[in-house]
């Protein structure tokens, strides 16, 4: 039985972005314990001479030519935002490196 | 005419017995009169698409010469960008968010004077199998307004079953386009993957998602496939190759000589009787077409289902990071970047995108990694190799799409196993990047309700399914000796 | 107690850990076609991709594969017959799908090295450095931080953001552990870092301007005590943005390293700023838990794996490597270690070579680059190759030497014009109406007027005492302003006096 701690969701809450209610935190916590036990099951026939697949098709070096086409105009590629100042996305203060 | 399918629509405007612009009116008339029940559409973009059916009179009038479907309306999955047309997801993230830009799909779609009536409902993100879960309202099955149409794209499904829409586009990443076409009685194709580019798809889980063809009979499928599908440089996973002639493998229609192999795996414990009952019968049409019928068997597809939720979260938790309030969709809270986005997608995502955000994000994380995501991907190879070898057996391989009838709205909105149950037949397809198609079988006794078959065939041999899929349902048609769509409710009869 | 840097070398070694990042040159992003070109209006190249918009997907630019493999290449390193991208993930407002693409455990090169040369107390050494890998990502776009009073981003109240460098391909090349440096760990740094930019700027895979941030080096240091196998812990110095500073930073985190050490306090494993005007380091943003970043492969991209034939066409055309070319301008230059190292250091190399190329003589060319110029350069607080004169200028100033036309004096006029601005040697001699006297009649003039006003030194002269003349060719080229020939001046005047 695998055991996600609600410590974990909210770790994992973290590292996802998403504030989680204490209720929430509770919920998951035991749903991903019983949905990580069913889909543990991949792990019976995951031998070790068994190469993964990340991609269905077989495909490699798909490129295109260094070539420049139209970008959007800035006020396409703003009007989308929830704010905006001198033609930039305006945000929240961001707490991080410099 | 709304009742009619999409090919002889197109045959009545070719002849010019009907304009595009009647048409279109005509199916704006019928979402108005039925889809405060059915509730399909997000949004009806009733000025642009009488703007484009305009446009396709004229260029029809000035004797221009038009795609085969030119003028017919269609409805599109919301998770399918549209330049400047309201795009959600079914999300409450997306709210107002007008892409800037369209996606290859919609393009192709324009270029072939294809109507685009308004955007369809769908689970928020293309996550689930019953449109509950999208953020603005379920959608109803048509058949019976108190059950799901199927999921994601229950809208797209509900749409053609309601004559709200001729043609519709669904994105399948599990089961999305085939099983809503199971539940509803119409026809639902997963092409091969790279077979339809994914440009301007919003992307739940990158190496399974394929946009595809819904339609109410195989032969519209496989015009819309053939107008939508094909190679595009936008897509780096999209198949450089010609697509194979979709439209002709549809008229040929013929199983005689052919092998039909019927997966083991896929029937019995957990498939309804009715739905059992229906596929055995279409086996038997197939065998009286001159197909053999063989056995084959999938082993490690009983790990399909485990495999594909690890990889779809874990995809998606990636995927579904951009949402997070700084560029485009909705913004809520105070503080800093991170608290903004922290309580942004604490609002803007529904409970089942969450469940599968924090899943895959557990997947993915270091020392488990290896457990849960590296395992689900060995999985996949053997699955991969289960489809390899029954093609060596049969040309084609056959399965009921979903293993019940459409159920009540709300019966398993608690239950996400038994939800993610309703994918075990479609889901091994996606894994190993093949394609597959549900047709209607026919009427479960026990409920009255639509069931689906399905036809699976190999990469880029995507012209088996609609061979063997026009075939069977030619058959099915003059035993039953009406579309299976004619028995359902009439909705617009107040 | 800290330890002075003598101290600190006798008991601890330094092992270091560079990581360079490269914005390559190509024309168009590395995963959609927007422009790369630097400093454009705000959000002015951007698409549906390098926004990362819903929907939308990458598509590698070949060129720069071509480039990566090419850096990999005269890095020394193998080239994988396989490789993929990878998503990095973590949330960052200027990471517009809040994951990276990157390369984790499969980069297209690993496994090289670069020699480098110090200057040490004995003499000119030789370092290697082993190159661990060479992979592919994509650059960030850029944050205004406004408001608070610094304009830095502690203290901001909000911030605005530029997406057009988002996603403009990044090379990051990364060293195994550099160990055995000892106390020239700083400079060979430095040198690690200047050899590099030499060699991508010969491959012309970049402009590699560190100032504007096209070449950026993160240094990680650690101290063992000699003799210790476990390496000690590291920091991580990000965003170092000039040779200068590269030698600078390392050097400041060893003292500081060491400091922490002899109080017997621990190393905190961790991210750190360099400040310029200070020379030290500050630590970054303490992160309570470290991240995860769930890599996995890129399933919007498929694999690398470049065939055989492209990889050799892409050797064969590889340009000389820097140290070859510069052993052999050295040889033909005939110029010793000491003022070699002085042209590479001033970063003039370049420009000697093409004055001497259109003509010049290479002692004359290497003077003035290192000499004149190079002082205007050190006072304007500027690299010489950014100032506004040209190999073009300096060969035909020093052509104009050889004819007699200028003197040295009149030509550091020339230059300084140049370089000013006022135009091009001959329009400068022109306009400031420069002209070397050399009329016999007018220069005797004022030899006979300096000897009329020191007589005694004009005898002292006739008497045979030489060096005296001195004295008075200086008075005969204040009275011309210093528009004659000096050479000229003392011929005539050891003539005059009878001593020619
Ligand atoms: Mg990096
Ligand atoms: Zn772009």
């Amino acid at each position: 039985m695998s055991k996600i701690t609600r410590a974990d969701v909210a770790n994992l809450a973290r590292l996802a972005r998403i504030e989680m209610t204490e209720d929430e935190l509770d919920h998951l916590s035991s749903e991903l314990s019983v949905i990580l036990d069913a889909v543990a099951r991949v792990q019976e026939v995951a031998g070790k001479d068994v190469p993964p697949t990340s991609h269905p098709l077989p495909m490699t070096n798909v490129f295109r030519e260094d070539e420049n086409r139209p970008s959007l105009t800035p006020d396409e590629a703003l009007s989308g935002a929830p704010a905006k100042e001198e033609q930039r996305f305006k945000v929240p203060k961001i707490l991080g490196e410099e | 005419m709304i009742e009619k399918s999409a090919t002889q629509m197109a045959a009545a405007l070719q002849s010019g017995e009907l304009t595009s612009v009647e048409l279109t009116k005509a199916h704006l008339a019928r979402i108005d009169e039925v889809d405060d029940k059915v509730k399909a559409f997000l949004h009806v973009d009733k000025e642009g698409a009488l703007k484009q059916a305009e446009n396709v009179d004229a260029r029809r009038k000035a004797g221009e010469k038009l795609s085969p479907l030119a003028g017919v309306p269609l409805a599109l999955k919301d998770v399918m960008v549209q330049k400047g047309i309201p795009t959600t997801c079914g999300s409450k993230m997306l709210e107002g968010w007008r892409p800037p830009y369209d996606s290859t799909v919609v393009a192709r779609l324009k270029s072939a004077g294809i109507i685009i009536l308004g955007k369809t409902n769908m689970d928020e993100f293309a996550m689930g199998s019953s449109t509950e879960n999208s953020a603005c309202f379920p959608t109803h099955n048509p058949w019976d307004l108190t059950r799901i149409p199927g999921g994601s794209g229950g809208g797209s499904s509900a749409a053609l079953a309601a004559f709200e829409a001729p043609l519709a586009i669904g994105t399948d990443t599990g089961g999305s386009i085939r099983q809503p076409a199971a539940v509803t009685g119409t026809v639902g194709v997963k092409p091969t993957y790279g077979g339809v580019s994914r440009y301007g798809l919003v992307a739940f889980s990158s190496s399974l998602d394929q946009a595809g063809p819904c339609a109410r009979n195989v032969l519209d499928a496989a015009y819309l496939h053939e107008v939508i599908g094909g190679y595009d440089p936008l897509d780096s996973t999209s198949i450089n190759a010609p697509l194979p002639p979709l439209v002709q493998a549809a008229k040929n229609a013929s199983v005689t000589g052919m092998k039909i192999g019927v997966i083991k795996e896929l029937q019995g414990e957990g498939y309804q009787a009715g739905v059992l009952k229906r596929f055995n019968e279409g086996l038997e049409e197939l065998a009286k077409l001159g197909a053999e019928i063989v056995e084959v068997s999938c082993p490690n597809f009983e790990y399909a289902l485990a495999a594909y939720y690890l990889i779809a979260p874990s995809e998606c938790s990636s995927n579904l990071a951009r949402f997070d309030a700084m560029r485009y969709g909705i913004r809520t809270g105070e503080g800093s970047a991170e608290e903004v986005m922290n309580a942004t997608r604490e609002l803007g995502f529904g409970k089942e995108v969450k469940r599968r955000i924090i899943l895959g994000t557990y997947a993915l994380s270091s020392g488990y990694y290896d457990a849960y995501y590296g395992s689900a991907q060995k999985v996949r190879t053997l699955i991969s190799r289960d489809f390899e070898q029954a093609f060596t057996k049969a040309d084609v391989l056959v399965s009921p799409t979903a293993p019940t009838t459409a159920f009540k709205i709300g019966e398993k909105s608690n239950d996400p196993i038994a939800m993610y149950l309703n994918d075990i037949a479609t889901i091994p397809t996606n894994l190993a990047g093949v394609c597959g198609i549900s047709i209607p079988s026919g009427l479960a006794e026990e409920d009255g309700l639509p069931a689906g078959f399905q036809i699976m065939a190999g990469a880029m041999k995507d012209d088996l399914l609609y061979q063997v899929g026009a075939a069977l349902e030619a058959a099915l048609l003059s035993k039953w000796g009406a579309p299976i769509l004619s028995g359902a409710p009439k909705l617009g009869a107040k | 107690m800290s330890l002075t840097y003598e101290k600190l070398i006798d008991k601890y070694e330094p092992v270091l850990g560079l990581e360079v990042h490269v914005e390559l040159g190509t024309k168009s992003k590395m995963f959609c076609g927007c422009s790369t070109v630097f400093g454009a209006e705000p959000n002015t190249q951007t698409c549906p991709v390098c926004l990362g918009l819903p929907g939308a997907l990458p598509v590698v630019n070949a060129k720069a594969i071509e480039y990566t493999i090419a850096i990999g290449l005269a890095l020394n390193c193998s080239i994988a017959p396989f490789s993929r991208f990878a998503r990095k993930n973590y949330f960052y407002p200027d990471m517009p799908k809040n994951f990276q693409t990157s390369q984790y455990d499969e980069p297209i090169c690993f496994g090289g090295y670069l020699d480098v040369k110090v200057d040490t107390d004995e003499g000119v050494k030789e370092f290697r450095i082993e190159i661990e890998r060479v992979h592919m990502e994509e650059d960030t776009g850029k944050s205004l931080h406004m408001g608070g009073a610094t304009g830095r981003i502690h203290g901001a109240d909000y911030s605005l953001l530029d997406y057009n460098r988002a996603g403009i391909p990044l090379v990051e090349i990364v060293t195994k552990p550099v160990a055995g440096t000892g106390k020239y760990a700083p400079e060979v740094a430095r040198a690690y870092v200047s050899e590099l930019r030499d060699i991508l700027r010969s491959l012309g895979v970049s402009d590699v301007k560190m100032e504007q941030g096209s070449l950026r080096c993160d240094a990680n240091v650690s101290l063992r005590l000699i003799g210790a196998e476990k390496l000690g812990t590291r920091s991580e110095t990000k965003n170092v943005n000039s040779l200068r500073s590269v030698e600078r930073a390392v050097r400041s985190e060893m003292l500081r390293h060491a400091a922490l050490l002899e109080k017997g306090e621990r190393v905190i494993q961790e991210t750190r700023h360099f400040h310029e005007d200070t020379g030290d380091t500050t630590p970054g943003r303490s992160k309570e838990q470290a991240e995860d970043y769930r890599y996995f492969p890129e399933p919007d991209l498929v694999p690398v794996a470049p065939a055989k034939d492209w990889i050799e066409k892409i050797r064969a055309t590889l340009p000389e490597k820097p140290s070859a070319r510069r052993t052999r301008l050295q040889e033909s230059w005939q110029v010793p270690d000491k003022e070699m190292a002085a042209m590479i250091n001033a970063d003039v190399l370049d420009q000697v070579e093409q004055t001497v190329n259109l003509g010049a003589d290479p002692t004359r060319a290497r003077s003035w680059w290192l000499g004149e110029i190079a002082r205007i350069a050190n006072e304007r607080e500027l690299p010489a190759s950014s100032l506004p004169i040209t190999p073009n200028d300096v060969a035909e100033v020093v052509a104009l030497i050889g004819k007699g036309e200028l003197t040295d004096k009149l030509a550091r006029q020339v230059v300084e014009g140049v370089i000013n601005g006022e135009g091009r040697p001959r329009e400068i001699i022109e306009k400031r109406g420069i002209k070397v006297v050399s009329d016999d009649s007018a220069l005797m003039a004022a030899i006979v007027n300096s000897i009329k006003a020191q007589p005694e030194v004009a005898e002292k002269v006739r008497g045979g005492h030489i060096p005296a003349a001195g004295a008075l060719i200086g008075a005969v080229m204040k009275e011309t302003k210093g528009q004659a020939d000096a050479a000229k001046v003392r011929e005539l005047l050891l003539k005059h006096l009878g001593q020619a």
